[in-house]
């Protein structure tokens, strides 16, 4: 998910800087490609919440991660469908911090729970 | 859990979009314009269709109404020719502007709830009452195989009609009930992607010139500026050579045009922006002057800014007039035609507007055909409600208005585009004596 959200981020910057539109197109539809694998990645990340013999404090504090990038990413969506400027400077502003919690989710996915390590 | 923080989130994001609409005093020459809002979802509240049943619009005391068509393939916009006979342009356009974002999906799926599902007919049809007795017993086919036609104008023995993408015109002599060959192209008209695809259309007095109504290809340049091109204008059209020139620029669009009677001025109904609040930017009726610039996109109602545009234009800002009359935010005026004292004495000096409806507001606008008195030649006072009862007292709606025009027998005809019916308004014959007192 980190790949889409951050495109989605740059395009904004792109658009912020030329003003031409194509940019906020390609911003509404990275996010709904990031807002696809964040929901695969939190449907992973409940699961394992509620596998009680492996819920730590990790994987609690991993859900939260990628709950707040999930609410955070629907509600970059709704700020990226108003029209032009309109999104504007609210969309930049959310994007970048939903960029920055996929990459915090991903890596805290990827450096506490190597696959196979817990077993 | 996800399910239930994500339900939580969407009530909230709805209740921040919803609230009451106050009502604000949005009719005339100094309509009041609240402070920009939006909420992050946009407010929708679409049409919830039925059909009439036993129930019938409403109209003033001393007047009756019938529906003269139905099962028509969605009446836009309707001409009353010499003899009486009624043409019908019936079709469905725009449907070739691409969905750019997930947002033009969902909103698109979401509008088409309070629109007929019935194919548009790309065709004319006349009817004809022989017999004077209100009921059009004649109907035919009048042309065919047309592209989403709307605006209708009779001119020196000439049937024009505005596709969505050429004006081509039909030889038209009295009491044809079909046209005797195919039409012939006027010229082009803008056509790409059609956001706004309706062209609107009037003849001058004389019938040398044609005036064409073009919407805006957007909301507010969320297609980007290239696709502005000849957008937001009224065109005026040399009927013999089809050249062209922009008589009137940033009118965002102009959905149904009429000429004054014997002042010969050109007047527009011109539906504004969205998504500014349940109160902005009221639609205006206005007189439409040569070479004037009605602010779209940068501004509304003369210098309002309209911060979504980028870049801006401080120099087409200032230049912007503001518009004659507020006919409200968001009631979609869709016709507009002059009345005559025929009409009666309430109703005999001013214009009818075709109110289609809103969308982008939680208490509805629109749905009616109201009055606009006129005095010494302009608009003055508030709209009359002169047919309502499309949105009924259930929430439910039977019809939405679209083109209005007067017989100058003494009716209104309006087209209703959600039953795909024709209603005539007549006053009775107690009304006919005062107007003739």
């Amino acid at each position: 998910m980190v790949p889409p959200f951050l495109g989605a981020l740059l395009s904004d910057v792109a658009y912020a800087d030329a003003y031409q539109i194509q940019w906020l197109n390609f911003a509404s539809w990275l996010i709904v490609g990031g807002m696809v694998f964040c929901g695969l990645t939190l449907l992973c990340a409940a699961i394992d919440l509620l596998r009680r013999d492996r819920r730590t404090n990790d994987v609690v504090g991993y859900f939260v991660l990628v709950l707040a990038t999930f609410v955070l990413g629907f509600l970059n969506a709704l700020e990226h469908a108003k029209d032009a400027w309109a999104t504007m400077p609210g969309g930049l502003i959310v994007s970048v911090v939903v960029a920055v919690l996929a990459l915090a989710s991903t890596w805290v996915g990827f450096s506490k729970f190597r696959a196979g390590a817990v077993a | 859990m996800r399910i239930g923080q994500i339900s939580t989130l969407s009530l909230a994001v709805l209740l921040s979009a919803c609230g009451n609409d106050p009502d604000v005093t949005q009719y005339g020459a100094e309509p009041t314009l609240p402070a920009q809002h939006r909420g992050l979802l946009p407010s929708m509240k679409i049409a919830d269709p039925a059909v009439w049943g036993k129930a019938r619009p409403i109209v003033p005391a001393g007047y009756t109404v019938t529906a003269i068509a139905t099962d028509l393939l969605v009446p836009r916009q309707t001409l009353v020719l010499p003899n009486g006979d009624i043409l019908v342009a019936e079709g469905k356009g725009g449907g070739d502007a691409p969905k750019q974002r997930p947002k033009d999906i969902i909103a698109s799926f979401i509008k088409a709830k309070g629109t007929t599902s019935v194919k548009g007919g790309n065709r004319l049809t006349l009817l004809r009452d022989s017999d004077g007795d209100g009921v059009y017993e004649g109907r035919t086919v009048f042309a065919e195989h047309l592209n989403a036609p709307y605006g209708l104008a009779l001119a020196n023995g000439s049937l024009y009609v505005a596709n969505q993408d050429t004006l081509v015109r039909f030889a038209y002599q009295s009491r044809q009930i079909r046209a005797s060959g195919p039409p012939v192209k006027v010229t082009d008209l803008p056509s790409a992607i059609n956001h706004h695809w309706t062209k609107s259309l009037a003849a001058s007095p004389d019938g040398r010139f044609l005036y064409v109504g073009i919407g805006s290809n957007s909301n507010i340049t969320e297609r980007g500026m290239a696709a502005e091109v000849d957008r937001a204008q009224v065109w005026q059209i040399d009927a013999q050579t089809g050249a062209h020139r922009p008589f009137a620029t940033g009118i965002r669009n102009p959905t149904a045009l009429a000429i004054q009677p014997g002042l010969g001025q050109l007047w527009a109904v011109v539906n504004e922006r969205d998504e500014l609040g349940p109160n902005l930017v009221p639609d205006y009726l206005t007189s439409v002057r040569d070479g004037a610039f009605y602010g779209w996109p940068y501004s509304y109602y003369g210098q309002t800014v309209d911060p979504r545009v980028r870049p801006q234009n401080p120099e087409r800002v200032a230049a912007a007039i503001r518009p004659d009359y507020a006919l409200g935010a968001h009631v979609a005026a869709l016709g507009v035609a002059f009345s005559a004292p025929v009409m009666g004495a309430k109703f005999g000096d001013g214009v009818f507007v075709g109110e289609h409806g809103s969308w982008n507001r939680d208490t509805p606008s629109g749905y009616k055909v109201v009055f606009v008195p006129f005095r010494g030649g302009r608009p003055t006072g508030t709209p009359v409600d002169f047919v309502t009862g499309f949105m009924g007292a259930d929430g439910k709606t039977r019809g939405r208005p679209v083109g209005v025009t007067l017989d100058p027998r003494g009716a209104i005809i309006v087209a209703d585009d959600l039953s795909n019916t024709l209603w005539r308004v007549t006053p009775t014959r107690a009304a006919q004596r005062v107007a003739s007192r």
